[in-house]
């Protein structure tokens, strides 16, 4: 709990969520708070994709918050997420990105887990007989159940996979809600998914700052030219923001339009009236059947998970927080099992756009560090976040931060803040 | 395996000078020459180690022509946004294979290091290169040219050729 004192120095001018302090994105103690409050209790963290561990014994190493994690596909079929941290020393004993096994065996000592999570042996349980006495051996009434890694609880969602350190945390469909949800099984509807590979990123800046690019139409259009020029996101396009019941999720959605020059790209120093490319190949778009409409919805699942489509190119991106002034930031890029050759070609084309490479997404990490940086110039500043006033609430056009202002609204609900 | 094999010092010399050609370009920021190393049906990858081993097709950056190079080149010099760095090559152990008559393949290693600003110079990227280089019109240039790098956590972002 954060006592009222400390809340009374941060820089919130109001109830409103208009201006977020600085110190939300820099303070030790508020960042060890949003651990325990947003990743480990109430919420649901990303862990990956079905997808991305086929075959019973394959895992996956991956994290909520700052706790490393073990997904991992059982011999039944099931998928398990046990904490990667063995129960007798506390070592992360699962070192590898990917693999395949029978059992969990920690190097240290040798105890061993099945792929439940459950203690299934450890040397010298009973003592070592010499010189016929018993030697050592754990206390007569040590019990394995009791020792088992920290099981959590989990729930797959058409292919994606979530976890949460808390067993009472609602069920996962009713935590994302129907708004949002909608959006979320528009590209996970049931298919099956095939993963492309993945890109990792270490973004020294909070780890809220990569939620709130998401959760902001109004930079696409000004910071990457591509987007401007080439229509794929910009001012004038239809839209919908849409948001979850307690306004911590949200679906950016719309719909490319031809670009050029028009009234929203007056005086936009990015925008590039004359660009064209020397091999457009990046920009062969093919609407697929099931986008019913938009070309790109932009999903934010709180705390961990953004799930993008932009034309053909399809990823997750999982947000791990290292700390309050850096985060690490994990891409899949993934098709569907359906796509023909030629549509994998495209995906993995326009990933050029993506990625900490990619045209309209590189610079987004440097905005962020560049942000961390101002903010520790002035701990008692605060942003300014009242594009389309300074309300919560969903809306019907892009030229609005209201879904950054929600989350926050939301945020000092459950921070108490 | 790679063996160096039937190549002869002159040739050996003439690729490595290529490679010294190709971390001066870019060392120096002269981004509109680095297409030139190229040919017109090059491609270009970086690739994380990660991705490359397990045999995951997506890449860092994918380019597949000449003129996706320069189109690289357009945005690194006029859209993306970043904050300015030099780069530092250091490219080593080259490994040289004919493939035929004028084509080789060539792995090397590289390290890259980024200097900011007024900031420290740093270790930005540690791989090597997996490359075809072939003799056009009389000059040596890359037709395939891979980068893999095992540092996989990119420091940020990935503005610059590597």
């Amino acid at each position: 709990m954060i006592a009222p004192e400390r809340r009374a120095g941060l820089a919130w001018t109001s109830d409103a969520c208009s201006r977020v302090p600085y110190r939300l994105y820099t303070d030790p103690e508020i960042y060890r708070d949003e651990l325990e409050r947003l990743f480990y209790r109430d919420h649901w963290g990303y862990v990956g994709l079905a997808a991305e561990i086929p075959n019973p014994g394959d895992f996956k190493r991956t994290a909520i918050g700052e706790r490393s994690v073990v997904m991992v596909r059982d011999r039944r079929g099931g998928i398990n997420v046990v904490e990667n941290h063995c129960a007798h020393r506390g070592v992360q004993f699962c070192q590898r990105e990917f693999g395949n096994g029978k059992t969990f065996v920690c190097p240290y000592h040798q105890w061993s887990y099945d792929l439940a999570g459950n203690l299934i042996g450890l040397p010298f349980r009973n003592g070592v007989k010499l010189d016929g006495r018993v030697n050592g051996g754990m206390p007569p009434g040590f019990d394995l159940r009791e020792h088992g890694l920290t099981k959590l609880k989990v729930e797959e969602w058409n292919g994606v996979v979530f976890a949460s350190f808390d067993q009472d945390v609602a069920p996962l469909r009713e935590f994302v809600g129907p708004e949002v949800g909608r959006y979320f099984e528009r590209i996970f509807d049931g298919r099956t998914l095939t993963v492309l590979g993945y890109s990792r990123q270490r973004i020294p800046g909070n780890w809220k700052l990569m939620m709130e690019n998401i959760k902001d139409p109004y930079h696409p259009g000004l910071l990457h030219t591509w987007f401007v020029t080439f229509g794929l996101w910009r001012a004038d396009q239809r839209s919908q923001m849409i948001l979850d019941a307690r306004g911590r999720h949200a679906a950016m959605v719309s719909r490319k339009n031809d670009g050029g020059k028009s009234e929203v790209t007056a005086g936009v120093t990015s925008f590039r009236e004359n660009m064209t490319l020397h091999d457009d190949r990046v920009l062969d778009v093919v609407v697929e059947p099931w986008w019913n409409g938009p070309t790109v919805t932009m999903l934010t699942l709180f705390p961990s998970l953004i799930v993008q489509q932009q034309i053909n190119s399809l990823s997750t991106r999982h947000i791990v927080p290292r700390g309050p002034e850096t985060f690490d930031f994990v891409w899949t890029h993934f098709g569907f099992a359906g796509d023909d050759d030629e549509m994998t070609r495209r995906r993995l084309r326009q990933a050029n756009l993506f990625g900490p490479a990619g045209y309209v997404s590189a610079d987004d990490g440097e905005v962020i560090e560049l942000s961390q940086r101002g903010f520790a110039q002035h701990p008692e500043h605060r942003t300014v976040c009242e594009l389309d006033g300074t309300g919560t609430g969903g809306a019907d056009h892009n030229v609005t931060e209201t879904l950054i202002r929600s989350m926050y609204a939301y945020y000092r609900e459950v921070m108490e803040l | 395996m790679i063996v160096v094999a039937s190549i002869s010092p002159d040739e050996r010399l003439a690729i490595e000078d290529l490679y010294a050609e190709y971390a001066a370009v870019l060392d120096d920021q002269r981004f509109e020459e680095w297409p030139d190393l190229f040919t017109d049906d090059c491609t270009y990858k970086i690739v994380p180690r990660e991705n490359y081993d397990r045999g995951l097709p997506l890449a860092t950056l994918a380019f597949e022509s000449k003129g996706m190079l320069r189109d690289r080149v357009y945005g690194v010099t006029q859209t993306l946004f970043h904050e300015p760095y030099y780069q530092r090559h250091l490219v080593s152990g080259f490994l040289m294979r004919r493939l035929t008559g004028d084509a080789y393949a060539v792995r090397a290693n590289y390290l890259v290091v980024r200097t900011k600003a007024g900031a420290l110079s740093e270790l930005y990227s540690a791989g090597r290169y997996a490359d075809v280089v072939v003799r056009d019109a009389g000059r040596l240039l890359f037709k395939e040219k891979l980068c893999i790098f095992d540092s996989e956590l990119i420091p940020n972002s990935m503005i610059y050729p590597l």
